[in-house]
């Protein structure tokens, strides 16, 4: 319990300052403290129910998600081109964020299960499934940027046993991905290949014995990863919409315009930039008074924290973000229960990502992908989804206090 | 437990990154400038464009307020449009095409919606302008030209165009720059300095209110007034005198290279050239390719001198050596020359001297004259780069530099430029003898004749004329206080200048008629030869009347030239003018009130009518 104090005052903390943040845009101000005040009995409901309840029930949460998110298509409402909001008169409720609580309970409940395991191809076919489907509805949306997020189910995978080899394959193809775009398909494809002669040379000099036996696999991985740099290149020019071709090659500098394409990321750098050590101070800040930074209540909302809490306001945000995190993969780990734990290192891996996604974006170092910062940005349904994330596993959590 | 140390590590070196990021972002890389933030918007405070007075204080150029009706249309409520359009006196069509453009322009930026009211229309609006929501009013400074006069002088101020703004990073789009006149040389004085003030603003360019509470301002510093050397007076009356023909005079004083007046005609009102009608007008001014009201023809024009210029031959011919106020040489009506060359001469006693050569105008006194000193050299290239020196000492054939915006360099040709004519090289100097008599090649202005009019009346020196007196109370640019010495000794000055007295006093001289009582006037008539080339064929033009004078004999006041394009010769128009701005200038008042009369009154109009049909044209003949 004194864990859930723990948290709760940092959830105060951290919320505080974003309604400094929007204390002089009173309509979203207004509605946000409508949504928190509305998620408190969504806390109580949420730690009233017993922790057994979501264990037994995480199947039917996760086909609830994704029941949302089918039935959006026919009955959603359509905002910015991006289907992805049921609308209740003035309120606009966005059925991905809680989707992803309840594929991390689904997962969750999964993993958990003593028959399976993911060192096994069938399972990890299934545990994939999980999660891609949801991610696909979101993609289909489309909001590729909240379908990113059950990418964090990767490491959740990983701890529980999934081969490296699976890491190591995402790292390569994310990395040969971003080359494609920096380098050029001819160059990768020229630095694979040599990279694969040089291989079978010292094969050949040094272990003629592994040569013999593996260099049929190892010239069918070589076509393998020609042929995926070739996709790259389809899914990066065809399926990719021109302004995420853009947003790739603002951040790796292949393309150098700060007026147009990269003006949001620019903005909030320079919006960083101007807080200094100290920062301006609470409501100080000219560059957000003066609404520079488009989607600052949202998505931009630490430049906001840049500007007027300085270098010492934001790292301090970064600071509990990293101590929360670490927190709840402690709290995740040291739970008895494997559906707890798993659970637990699923939020983990959500909030995370979710930090890393935003906060690198805000600061340029990552492609502007719009998802919120949690507990930070302005949103009804991502505040509550955060809650349901975060207090279901207080609660699961809780019930282990209870059974020690 | 092993692997769960991916997520936690991954978390702290993320962790890491960012708060390395975030040093990097707000400690090492800032931009230090407040100023240049985009959060800031600059006002700028346009100071009082400086004055401009006449030598003796009279007021030449002011400002006038005018007050633009601005629109900001995002922020335009509903409102009365009849009502509305009545007190502004627009139309509703205008109303609703200003409007579409102003919201085109920008929802959010002020543009203008009725620009210059006048005085009564801005109190009415003022009155109920709080009706009418996104509408205000901004205060601008245009020029106002009390007298009607010296347009040319004056010039005008415009907007700044592109080239300019990228050139000079001291304008902005939208504001005014002189353009012509001492509105363009004196721009830097007159302008003053912007002031500039800071604004807190969002991004929707609201001011939230002063930045830093106005720590970073600056005050602006209104231009500085200017006092012209030119007496309005004069130039006034020159420009009546010239009414009706087209040409110019300059008026300078020789002690100090002062110009007294610059007049050029035809002109136009300077007032034309300001606010709302000045486009319009620019257009009808600049588009008038027959009278050419905005080329200053004073110091644009450039035309032979003709007979003034005998002048400088005889005082060459004195330097050189090559002549004496004894020498005589013969005329016949005329001095043949070479095998088939011969150029006519007027009618007058054959035995002829220097000081009688000057006073009648003899052409073949000064041919002659002109060809010794091209033959006193071994060759004619060189004799004519010695002459060449002799004329460009008076200011001749190069610009001044001076604080005049516009100018003209002329021509005086040297060895190289005949050279060029004849491919051969074998050129004498009877080839170019017509310049002996201000013909041929040579090509002034009429403020060169003035200057070189100047130099005679200063024998031997000369300072760079110029335009203006005093820019508040700064000292003058030196180039303007150091005499300039030509290269004529000042011994030789005097025959000639005895020549030109005698152009008046005596019965045979070519300006008797124009002398004026109690002024010893030193003058010389000219009559330039003209021609148009049409398809082709070249065409007699009726000849310039050219004029050039300074008084009085000793301690010379005024120097003048008078140019009266197709003024058919020289005492015709350009002596009387030129006389009778002189006694204006140094009496204050003329006697001559029949002459003045059919100045006033005299026009040209017939002659330059008569040049738009050149098919069946006839020059007028002495």
């Amino acid at each position: 319990m004194l864990v859930f104090f723990g948290w709760l005052n940092i959830y105060a903390t951290i919320h505080d300052e974003s309604h400094f943040k929007i204390l002089d845009f009173s309509t979203l101000y207004g509605k946000q403290i409508i949504w928190i005040v509305l998620a408190i009995p969504l806390i109580f409901f949420i730690m009233l129910l017993d922790a057994k309840f979501y264990e037994r029930f995480a199947s039917f949460f996760y086909m609830f998600a994704i029941l949302l998110l089918v039935f959006i298509f026919p009955f959603g409402k359509s905002i910015n081109g991006a289907t992805s909001w049921y609308s209740f008169g003035s309120f606009t409720i966005q059925p991905a964020e809680f989707a992803k609580a309840f594929v991390a309970l689904g997962v969750a409940r999964l993993l958990s299960d003593k028959q399976f395991s993911l060192k096994i191809r069938k399972s990890q076919i299934k545990a994939f499934f999980l999660i891609l489907l949801p991610a696909f509805l979101i993609i289909l949306q489309p909001d590729p940027g909240s379908a990113l997020i059950y990418g964090a189910f990767l490491f959740v995978f990983y701890r529980e046993n999934l081969p490296d080899y699976y890491i190591i394959i995402g790292f390569i193809v994310i990395l040969l991905f971003i080359s494609r775009i920096f380098f050029g398909f001819q160059n990768v494809t020229l630095f694979i290949v040599s990279i694969t002669i040089f291989g079978l040379m010292y094969l050949a000099l040094f272990r003629k014995k592994a040569l013999k036996k593996g260099w049929f696999n190892i010239v069918i991985l070589t076509m393998g990863l020609i042929v995926y740099t070739l996709s790259t290149q389809f899914i990066y020019n065809n399926i990719l919409k021109q302004h995420h071709r853009d947003r790739f090659e603002v951040l790796l500098k292949i393309k150098k315009d700060a007026s147009d394409i990269g003006y949001n990321t620019n903005q909030a750098i320079k919006t960083i930039s101007s807080g200094g050590f100290f920062g301006k101070g609470y409501l100080q800040g000219d560059r957000t008074q003066g609404k520079f930074v488009p989607e600052q209540e949202t998505d931009y909302i630490f430049s906001a924290v840049g500007e007027e809490w300085g270098f010492v306001g934001s790292s301090l945000v970064v600071i509990i973000f990293v101590i929360f995190l670490l927190r709840i993969i402690h709290k995740a780990e040291s739970q008895k229960n494997p559906f707890s734990r798993i659970y637990g290192y699923s939020i983990a891996s959500i909030f995370f990502l979710h930090f890393t996604i935003n906060i690198g974006m805000v600061m340029g170092i990552l492609p502007t992908i719009g998802i919120p910062l949690p507990f930070f940005s302005y949103g009804g349904s991502a505040l509550w989804g955060f809650t349901l994330l975060l207090f279901i596993f207080i609660r699961l959590d809780a019930y282990k206090t209870n059974e020690w | 437990m092993k692997k769960g140390l991916l997520l936690y590590f991954t978390v702290l070196f993320i962790g890491v990154i960012f708060i390395a990021r975030l040093f990097y972002i707000q400690i090492i890389n800032v931009n230090h400038d407040p100023l240049q933030s985009s959060t800031i918007r600059k006002k700028i405070e346009y100071p009082h464009r400086g004055y401009v007075f006449d030598r003796n204080g009279t007021l030449l150029v002011a400002n006038q307020i005018s007050y633009d009706i601005m629109i900001v249309p995002k922020e335009v409520k509903p409102l009365d449009t009849i009502e509305f359009c009545n007190l502004l006196g627009i139309d509703k069509q205008y109303f609703k095409t200003r409007f579409l453009k102003s919201k085109k322009y920008s929802p959010r930026l002020p543009s203008v919606f009725v620009g210059q009211l006048s005085k009564e229309d801005y109190a009415r609006f003022q009155e109920k302008k709080h009706k009418y929501k996104g509408f205000y009013v901004q205060k601008r400074f245009l020029r106002k030209y009390p007298i009607k006069s010296a347009a040319n002088v004056l010039g005008y101020i415009s907007e700044v165009n592109e080239n300019l703004i990228q050139k000079n990073p001291y304008y902005q789009l939208g504001e005014l720059i002189g353009t012509a006149g001492v509105e363009k040389s004196y721009e830097k004085q007159l302008r003053g300095k912007k002031g500039v003030k800071y604004f807190q603003r969002d991004i929707y360019n609201k001011n939230i209110g002063p930045y830093k509470d106005g720590a970073f301002d600056t005050v602006s510093l209104p231009g500085k007034d200017l006092t012209l050397t030119i007496d309005s007076q004069l130039q006034q009356y020159g420009e009546a005198l010239m009414q009706n023909k087209r040409g110019g005079i300059v008026a300078i004083e020789p002690s100090s290279g002062e110009i007294l007046a610059l007049v050029s005609l035809p002109t136009y009102d300077p007032n034309m050239m300001v606010g709302r009608k000045r486009s319009i007008n620019s257009v009808k001014l600049f588009g008038d390719t027959i009278q050419k009201p905005m080329l200053d023809r004073g110091l644009q024009s450039m035309y032979p001198p003709g007979s003034p210029f005998k002048i400088l031959t005889g005082l060459i011919g004195l330097q050189e050596g090559i002549i004496d106020t004894n020498t005589i040489f013969y005329c016949y009506h005329g001095y043949k020359y070479g095998r088939k060359g011969f150029m006519g001469c007027h009618d007058h006693k054959s035995n002829v001297n220097l000081h009688y050569a000057i006073y009648t105008s003899c052409n073949t006194y000064f041919a002659q004259t002109y060809r010794k000193i091209i033959e006193k050299y071994e060759n004619p290239f060189t004799g004519m780069n010695a002459w060449n020196k002799h004329v460009k000492s008076f200011g001749l054939g190069a610009y001044f530099g001076n604080d005049l915006a516009s100018g003209q360099k002329g021509l005086i040709p040297d060895g190289s430029y005949y050279n060029k004519w004849y491919p051969s090289k074998r050129w004498t100097a009877t080839y170019t003898l017509s310049n002996a008599i201000g013909q041929g090649e040579i090509l002034t202005t009429p403020i060169q004749l003035a200057n070189m009019t100047a130099a005679i009346a200063n024998r031997g020196f000369y300072y760079t004329p110029h335009i203006v007196k005093k820019i508040k109370n700064l000292p003058l640019n030196k180039t303007f206080t150091t005499p300039k010495y030509t290269s004529i000794d000042t011994k030789y000055f005097s025959p000639i200048i005895a020549g030109m007295y005698d152009v008046f006093e005596n019965p045979h001289g070519t300006a008797h008629s124009s002398k004026v009582k109690d002024i010893a006037i030193c003058g010389k008539t000219g009559t330039a030869e003209n021609y148009i080339k049409v398809n082709g064929k070249r065409i007699k033009l009726t000849d310039h009347s050219i004029f050039i004078a300074f008084a009085p004999k000793d301690n010379p006041k005024i120097a003048i030239a008078v140019f009266v394009e197709n003024g058919y010769w020289g005492s015709q128009w350009a002596g009387p003018i030129a006389t009778l701005m002189i006694e204006k200038y140094l009496k204050g008042k003329t006697s001559r009130h029949y002459l003045e009369q059919r100045m006033f009154n005299g026009s040209l109009e017939d002659e330059y009518q008569k040049q738009l049909d050149l098919e069946n044209y006839n020059a007028e003949e002495q």
